[in-house]
């Protein structure tokens, strides 16, 4: 398929991207990173290449409950938030994955207040990675667009029918102008294809009831049904992510494998960091050292079990994680990580590195692989470590 | 890959235009097969406040994500930047580095303000061709001119060509007229020492 080679911040990209499903509704309040993403979706409306309806609401959390009546009344809905945003959106957030709505939106990552800090980590993510939606985190601005794409297909899959959320690093990637290759609108469509609801409130010829009082009696048993449907979620993400490679020639899958074959030693990442990562790898390369990296596209549904066997056998690995887990024991991704390798005598050691935005940069990353050699040839390391802050 | 990439800061004031021209060179690049990053470095935005700004320009898609430590290129589109520490135009720069100012001074003058040795200087007067050219202060685009005479990442007609494709939209003729001819003139008016 041919595609235009364009320059875009990662928040027009991901603008486009959305636009290209053709959404009937989008709702979202305004708060920065996140604001010229839907700046740039107002435009499309205004100039007459969209006909989405804006509901410009008053806060995030009618942002979501907007997004949660229009997704249950059966139209193809988006929105898009960040930090403090999706935290007041919180509430409504598990609502929307317990209703089993196919919404799509756009995090743009920022840390959390306070202090206030508008840059980049991934806390506000982290923050609902148990609310029941699906977690694709994305490099740059080519994969912000393509996983765009893709979730729309894979939150409206049948066997799915969960909300999707697109991460991509605040100001890293939204506010950086990036070369990325985009699909033509039609060709996007085509993939994307036309929503088809499986309920809808609107429908009175087949009424159902949605979000009713639910107690001792199935709460349970819904609860069940949603945790099946992230079970089945991977094997769709797979699915679409494949076909999606045939169409552009980018595939995706859980996880990005960097120079894993051989490697000794595994940085395992989400986000932007994996770019910086990549570099300083190549250099270790040159020099003979089995350095590799892992890149986590997928962090909800966990690919817990591919993530064990990836990681089998390696000398030593690396998880970094932007964002603190206060009061636990490491970062929300070394928990994961370290959890699904249960039983395997591989040593994995954290970094919580990158809050608030701070500049993640290529000596970063040299700390960390001098750390995995040392650690690969027995040396100590604290289970939990601090990178690139001031102590 | 590093060897081949080419990492420009700048250094500007809140309103020169600066965030514009990073992200706009990285932009103007992809017509000549070249793959770009611009980002600018977001802090309390106002204008007047001393800002940065990065973009990078290599043969291959470029995957940092990091600011630019050890620039090749400084350019510098407030001249009195120098005289504040906090700014860091000379962080990270050495004898390889080179510098651009937009100033009336002289490179041997702008030369021993910046005080690294062995740096290449080079100064243009972006301010007035803007003011003569476009009737406003803003030397962003005329920095873009005058680099292009420093380092051939594209001609200066590429460069027009992609600076009408930018405010073809947004501006008027008289505006885009006034930028293309401020280009032109920085590209040639820019003074070595």
């Amino acid at each position: 398929m041919e595609q235009k080679l364009v320059a875009l911040s990662g928040n027009e990209a991901v603008a486009y991207a959305f636009k290209q499903a053709r959404p009937h509704v989008a709702a979202a309040f305004p708060i920065t990173p996140q604001t010229e993403m839907m700046h740039k979706y107002a435009e499309f409306v205004a100039n007459g290449e969209s006909t989405t309806e804006m509901i410009l609401v008053e806060s995030e959390h009618s942002a979501m409950s907007a997004a949660v009546g229009s997704a249950a009344a059966g139209a193809r809905t988006f929105t898009a938030t960040s930090s403090a945003g999706f935290a007041l959106m919180w509430e409504i957030v598990y609502v929307a994955a317990s209703l089993r709505l196919p919404i799509c939106m756009a995090l743009v990552n920022r840390a959390l207040s306070g202090n206030i800090n508008i840059h980049c980590d991934h806390s506000d993510s982290m923050g609902g990675r148990d609310a029941g939606w699906i977690h694709l985190f994305s490099e740059n601005a080519q994969e912000a667009y393509d996983n765009g794409v893709m979730s729309w297909r894979i939150a409206e899959h049948g066997d799915v029918r969960l909300p999707t959320m697109v991460n991509y690093d605040g100001f890293i990637i939204s506010h950086t102008a990036d070369a990325l290759h985009m699909l033509p609108d039609e060709a996007a469509y085509d993939f994307i294809g036309k929503y088809q609801h499986k309920y809808s409130l609107l429908d009175v010829e087949n009424p159902v009831t949605v979000g009713p009082l639910d107690l001792t009696d199935y709460y349970f048993e819904h609860k069940t049904s949603q945790l099946a449907a992230c079970a089945r979620a991977p094997e769709i993400v797979q699915a679409v992510s494949d076909e999606y490679g045939e169409l552009t020639g980018r595939h995706y899958s859980f996880a990005e494998e960097y120079k894993l074959d051989d490697a000794e030693m595994v940085i395992v990442v989400l986000g932007s960091s994996a770019g910086t990562c990549k570099d300083v790898i190549d250099e270790y390369r040159e020099k003979g050292v089995k350095a590799g990296m892992l890149k986590i596209r997928m962090f909800r549904p966990f690919p817990n079990a591919y993530i064990a066997k990836i990681l089998a056998g390696r000398k030593a690995v690396a998880v970094l994680d932007r964002s603190a887990s206060f009061g636990g024991f490491g970062g929300p991704v070394f928990t994961e990580v370290r959890s699904a390798m249960y039983g395997q005598n591989v040593p994995v050691h954290d970094y919580i590195y990158g809050l608030g935005g701070r500049d993640f940069d290529l000596s970063q990353v040299a700390t960390v692989i001098d750390n995995l050699q040392n650690v690969a040839s027995g040396g100590e390391l604290e289970d939990v470590n601090l990178l690139g802050v001031r102590l | 890959m590093a060897g081949q990439m080419v990492e420009i800061r700048w250094h500007a004031r809140g309103g020169q235009g600066a965030k514009t021209a990073a992200m706009f060179l990285a932009e103007a690049v992809l017509e000549k097969g070249k793959y770009g990053q611009g980002f600018p470095e977001y802090g309390p935005e106002r204008r007047g406040a001393p800002m940065r700004g990065y973009t990078r320009i290599a043969a291959e898609p470029i995957r940092r994500h990091c600011m630019i430590e050890r620039p090749g290129i400084v350019i510098v589109l407030d001249p009195t930047l120098l005289d504040s520490p906090a700014a860091g135009v000379i962080a990270g720069t050495d004898s390889n580095t080179v510098f651009i100012v937009n100033t009336t001074e002289t490179p041997a003058s702008i030369g021993a303000k910046i005080g690294i040795k062995g740096a290449d200087v080079y100064t243009v007067d972006a301010t007035g061709i803007a003011l003569d050219a476009i009737g406003r202060p803003i030397p962003n685009m005329p920095m873009i001119g005058a680099l292009l005479a420093v380092d051939e990442l594209m001609t200066v007609d590429e460069l027009k060509s992609a600076l009408v494709g930018l405010l073809g939209s947004k501006f008027s003729q008289a505006v885009i007229e006034g930028n293309l001819a401020a280009v032109e003139r920085a590209n040639k008016e820019l003074v070595s020492a």
